[in-house]
Order: C-alpha cells, then structure tokens, then sequence
C-alpha cells in the first residue's frame, strides 16, 4: 500500500533529520523523504499536521504477562497499548510462567505477537534455567529462536565462578546480556534506603544493592570482553563507574526507566503503593544524577519498564503489594516532561527512545531513511489529554499518574507501512 | 504530599478533631496535649470504684490483631470495656488470613458485622492506613502498631509518664535506647517529643540499629551508651529482640548488654532524677539490669497502668470526631 504522510514535521535523529518533510511508504518500507517519487499514487494520506513524524519508539523493557500471567495482561493487550503508545519494537523479560528459557516459549511468544500484529516483540531469554541463577539456559538456541538479548531479571547468579562463566559462554557466541543490577542479600526491602524510608518504616533497600552488582559486572566484561547493557539504572554512583568503563572502550550500554527522571523516594509519602517499583525510586540526588546521564549520553537509552497488575495486586499495605508501574501508554509524554523541563531537547528524547535503543541492539528499526522498515509514530507534542482508566489499552491501571493531565499524544502508529493504531 | 499533610488529611474531621488514631507525625501540640489532658482524667478516674464511664455505650470495638500481643491486646480491651463498648477479639491468624484472604477481603467481612471501631496491629508498616483508606466511613481505626512504623498509643502513654512524673518537656532531656531501626514505638515517640517540645532527644545504639537517617527526624545520634545518658531526665529502653542477633545486626546479647544494657552503674551518669522507662516486655540482663528494672527510678508498671487510661483517651476522641463529622 502506498502511504504518503504529510505537512509533519519529520524528526529522525539516526539521520539527523529534523524538517517540515512529507514522507513516502510503499511495500512497507520508506521509498521518498521530501518530495513524492516520481508516478508515486498515494492509496491513503495521513495529515500530520501540527504533528511530529518520528520513527517508531522502541522500548527495551516492556512486561507482556503472557504465557502465565494473564490476568494481569496479554500479548494482544499489551501490544495494543504499546502500539497507542507509539511504541513499534519491544523487549519483553523472561519473567514468564513458564520461563522464557526455551526456543518454544520464545516462539510462542512471537507467534502470539505476529497474530495480534500490533508491535514487534523481541523476546529477552532468561541467562539461566527456569531463573535459578545456577545453569546456563541454551542460548544460541534461544538466538536462533529469535530473542535478541539474556537477561539476569529475576535471577540473581550469586556464585561469581558461575557468572564469569555465563560471560564468557555468552562472549563466545557474541551474545549480549541485559543486566538487572541488583544484589539479592541486599535488595529484601521495598524502599530506597533513605529518610522517608526511615520515616515511614518501611525496609530500606541501599544503593549499595545496585551498585555492587554493576561493579561485579563490569569486571566480568573487562574479564571475558562479553557486551552488557544495565536496564533500569537508579542509582546515581553507577553513573560514574559506566562512563569510566566506556571511557575505557568497553561494550558497556544502559537503560533507564522514563519514571525514575520524574519521581523520586519522596512520593512514597502516604504509603502509595502505585510508588511501590524495583528498581526503587531513589533520592532527588539520583534522580539529578540519572537525568545527567541521561543527557550526556552515558545512558543511550529511555525505556517504559512497563509492569501492569491487576488491581488486588495493588490494595495492600506498601511491602506487601507487587511491584511496578503500567507505563506503554505514559513513555512518551513523560518523557516530553523532561523536554518541558530541559533536560533533553525533543530531538535528544527521540534519539533515546529510536536511535538509542535500536544502536544497543544492533536494530535496523530507529531510523527512516529510504529503504527503512516504515516504523512510525506521529504524535501531537501539544495535545493536552487526561490519564484515565477508560483511555488506557493497557490491562493495568496502575500508575500514579492517573488523572494528570499529559501533554503529548500519539495520533497514529504504523508498523511495517501497516496503520496499527489511529486516535478518533 | 509530604506526610504531615497526608496523615492530618486521613486522620482528622473537618473540624480538625481526631477521627483515626494512626501517626502522631503531623499532629499539632494542642491536639497531643488534649489527649495527654484527657488520659489524665482517665487515669484520676480509674483511682475510684466506678471505673466505667458510657462514651462507649452500644458501640462495638474489634480488636484486629495480626501480630501477637497479649499486653496491648488486653490493654485496649479493659480500656474500651470501661468506656462501656462490647469487645470482640480476633487473633487472625489462626483465622482466613493464614489460608490466603487477602488483608481487604478480610476488612470487607468484618465490616458486614456492622463495628463501629477497629484497634489495628499488623506486621506492615501502613497497614493501618491502609484499613482507614478501605475501611467505611463512620468506622474509627486505632493504630496498635504497624511494621516499624508507629505505635501512637504507646508513645502517648510514654508522654502520660513523663508529664505525670517530670512535668514540662520544654526542660528534659529524652534518650532512647537500643534497636531504634527497628522500632515503632522509637519513631513515635520521637515525633512525640519534638511536637511538645522537649529540650533534647537523643538516640543511642550501635550503627546497625540506628537507621543512617534518623538524625532528620531531629534527634541527636550517640553510639556511645555514657555519654548519651549524660544529664538525661528521662531513659527510654526498648526491647532487643534475640533475632538480631541471627541477621548479624550484634555478636551477641552479652556484648550488647555490656555496650548498651542499663546497668546501675550507667544510671549513674543520668541525672539523680532521672526516670526509666521500658515499653515491654523488658529482657533482664539484655537491655536492663533487674535492679534498675525494679528499682526506684523505673516507672515500667506506671506506664502498663497509664496504658489503659491512655487508649480510654483516645478511642472516646476517635469515636467523637467520626460521629461529629
């Protein structure tokens, strides 16, 4: 079909591209950026006026619930919203029933993700069987079976001979591992370790937890030369021992939560569970520190850490409520906050949200070109619209962002040249 | 919201009365003192032969305790018998809960039974909170201790003690002593002496038992046991609990008894007057030498009488500001 989006302006940082440009799709992929090809005959024209033309968001870190979990969302629900999101490519964990620990899950996975159609779904692997921290899961096989990266969530591989194994089987092979920084012994509490913590007695969670496990890590990168990417960095000390590894040339990357640039462990005033996340929401100085990074590059990436829940899973008391927020639907206006607030410019946000994460997956999405996989999100940057539980495609409602007013939504998405998601 | 906010905002009516009894952080000093007044009349009253009074009369108190706790418990029964109310205990976890009800589900099933109080004590912090927030309008909730976060009515009794025996706090100096990290009574009655204005509060422990923070909540940090007690009108002890030692918080009871426990001789260096005080059950030879538990100075057996007079306070302002709103 023969798409021409018009009157937007079109801004791909991968290219450096950022004008009042038209684009041209035809077969699903980008054919003209500018001017319409010669004989092009639009099929369909899609106005984008008013709008910003951007290549399709890729998220790195997106729970889809399913197999197992279904009560808290599908692969159909979840796609959905991530494609109301403008989200066009996601990494979903391993954190499965069953695990994602064999090229049949993973299959499932994409074939559940392919029907629905609304996204494409790259499978995190679990580094280790069943999540038990001790065995290797069969990772060239889960290679071929199309994950795209292993990952330590939910898993905490405590014997250090045992990880410097994992790193050095997964170098082997050129494997990349998505690390969830997170000392287990350290990590029992529900709360940053910090005065409100304190105050509200709720068992702290040091920052220590963090940073031990990425300095564990990054020696076992400079060890066997294995590629890491940190998602959901918190803290701001691991700031500093990243940019020094990268200094040093090693392949290290990171991510972090779009959340953890707005929030801080204050909002847990009044034991809000919608607050209640892992990472957890740390100081004011980390979250400085993290947007920092942010803006420099240190972390490449912004992702949506997206967790939905039902809602028993929310209404209890904090520590005994599950953790994480719904956030598909949010990544995008929340992270246009950070441009309010001049952090980023637009074109550095959708650098971390396309280019950014596509480069740390060696993606060839992120980026509209001619002859790129027609991935793309328009969004309004000024459309006022109100977070509620009836405008949400998400099976969760749990962020406490409901009921603020976002500024910034996704008028329409397309995957592969296809319309997935149209907004009235 | 900052949480001095967020607890008036959930704990007291519009006319600024008392309506839940969860936190004391946030509560103004008028407000203590009028609890402080009125336990006191209680206490007075209780010297008598008719110790009941009707604030209570046809209103029925639930005793919901996930934790256990005899003391307390039985506390806040004769206080809520002598305001005339009909008493039910539930111990629950020989109930739903331990075969999975969820805190709420269990909420919703009593709340059938039509009660009109609820006195709360569950391992959670902001459990009681929790319950105030799901709980139907008209129904008062007492905090009797939530995870490490508050146990209002003990630190108010603790203040009853102080008042009655040493009088204006704009004078005395406080120093509690032991597992502060890990208790509620600690942060409550810190909130407490601050808010009636004692002259100094101070923590003392070892840096595993005195979260890294605490300083914020205004008090002054001693590791050392003889210089936090120098001068002090008043010596808090709390219980050590022999868990502690298994998680690696202390070597052993013996060297925390020797850097920590209230020996005389540690006495000494208080001032002459100097009250003790425990909030129970006390370890002898952990945190307190017999003798000073049994001694002149210690006003532990004051404080479980106080007790009582304390929660009659409450429950009957509690009770007042729901059926005024």
């Amino acid at each position: 079909m023969n798409i021409a989006i018009t009157g937007g302006r079109l801004i791909d940082p991968a290219n450096q591209v950022n004008g009042l440009l038209d684009l041209y799709l035809a077969a699903g992929k980008v054919v003209a950026v500018g001017a319409s090809p010669a004989g092009f005959v639009a099929d369909r024209t899609i106005d984008a006026g008013g709008c910003v033309v951007a290549p399709g968001l890729i998220d790195l870190q997106a729970h889809l619930r399913e197999p197992g979990l279904t009560h808290k969302g599908t692969i159909a629900s979840e796609t959905a919203a991530a494609a109301a999101g403008g989200v066009t490519s996601l990494c979903c964990p391993p954190l499965t029933q069953p695990v994602l620990d064999t090229p049949a899950v993973a299959r499932l996975v994409q074939d559940k993700a392919a029907a629905a159609g609304f996204a494409r779904v790259l499978p995190l692997a679990a580094l280790t069987r069943n999540l038990e921290g001790e065995q290797l899961s069969n990772m060239v096989s889960l290679r071929e079976a199309g994950c795209v990266a292993f990952s330590n969530l939910g898993q905490w591989v405590g014997n250090t001979q045992t990880l410097l194994r994992c790193c050095e089987y997964a170098a082997t092979h050129d494997l990349l591992l998505f690390v969830r920084a997170e000392e287990r012994s350290l990590a029992g509490g529900c709360a940053h370790d910090g005065a409100t913590a304190m105050r509200l007695g709720l068992d702290g969670i040091s920052e220590a937890a963090e940073t031990v496990e990425v300095a564990r890590y990054l020696l076992m990168a400079e060890e066997t030369g294995v590629r890491l990417h940190f998602g959901q960095l918190a803290s701001q000390r691991s700031i500093a021992m990243l940019r020094e590894a990268q200094a040093r040339g090693l392949a290290v990357t990171a991510d972090v939560a779009v959340h953890h640039l707005l929030l801080c462990d204050e909002d847990l005033d009044g034991f809000d569970s919608r607050y209640h996340l892992q990472p957890p929401l740390r100081s004011a100085l980390d979250r400085a520190g993290l947007r920092d990074a942010l803006a420099s590059g240190v972390i490449g990436a912004l992702c949506s850490d997206h967790q939905p829940h039902d809602a028993a899973a929310k209404a209890a008391p904090f520590a005994a409520t599950a953790t994480g927020m719904t956030g598909l639907e949010t990544l995008l206006p929340l992270g246009l906050r950070l441009v309010e607030q001049g952090v980023l410019t637009l074109d550095e946000l959708l650098q971390r949200l396309t280019a950014g994460p596509a480069a740390v997956l060696g993606l060839a999405q992120g980026q509209l070109a001619v002859g790129a996989e027609a991935d793309i999100c328009i969004f309004d940057p000024q459309r006022e619209w109100l977070l509620s539980a009836q405008n949400l495609r998400s099976t969760g409602r749990n962020t406490p962002f409901m009921g603020q007013t976002l500024r910034g939504q996704v008028q329409a998405t397309l995957l592969a040249g296809r319309v997935v998601f149209e907004r009235g | 919201m900052n949480q001095s906010s967020y607890a008036t905002q959930v704990q007291l009516n519009e006319q600024g009365q008392l309506r839940h009894f969860l936190t004391l952080e946030g509560l103004s000093r008028e407000l203590l003192t009028e609890i402080l007044n009125t336990a006191d009349s209680f206490v007075d009253m209780s010297a008598q032969s008719v110790k009941k009074v009707p604030l209570l009369r046809g209103k029925t108190v639930v005793n919901l305790f996930f934790e256990n706790s005899t003391r307390t418990r039985s506390t806040f029964e004769l206080a809520a018998k002598r305001l005339s109310a009909d008493v039910l205990n539930l111990d629950i976890k020989t109930s739903a809960t331990s075969k999975g009800e969820t805190l709420r589900d269990t909420l919703w099933n009593l709340e059938a039974m039509a009660s009109d109080m609820f006195v709360v004590r569950h391992p959670d912090s902001g459990a009681a909170h929790f319950i105030a927030e799901h709980v139907t309008p008209g129904v008062a909730i007492i905090n009797a201790g939530d995870g490490r976060h508050a146990h209002p009515t003990q630190a108010m009794l603790d203040m009853v003690t102080i008042r009655r025996h040493k009088g204006d706090f704009s004078r005395l100096k406080v120093a509690i002593v032991g597992d502060i990290l890990h208790s509620r009574v600690a942060r409550s009655q810190i909130h407490a002496l601050n808010t009636l204005g004692a002259a100094e509060v101070r923590v003392v422990g070892p840096k595993t038992l005195l979260p890294k923070t605490i300083e914020s909540l205004g008090v002054k940090v001693y590791y050392d046991l003889a210089a936090g007690l120098r001068d002090v009108d008043v010596i808090v002890m709390l219980r050590l609990q022999t868990e502690r030692m298994a998680s690696a918080f202390l070597p052993s009871q013996g060297e925390f008894y020797k850097l920590y426990g209230l020996s005389r001789e540690r006495l000494a260096v208080a001032h002459p007057e100097a009250i003790v005080m425990h909030p129970g059950p006390i370890n002898r030879g952990v945190e307190i030498e017999s003798e000073v538990a049994d001694g002149c100075q210690s006003m532990i057996l004051k404080q479980v009488g106080y007790g009582v007079a304390t929660r009659m306070a409450v429950m009957s302002m509690a009770m007042s500001g729901q059926t005024t709103q």
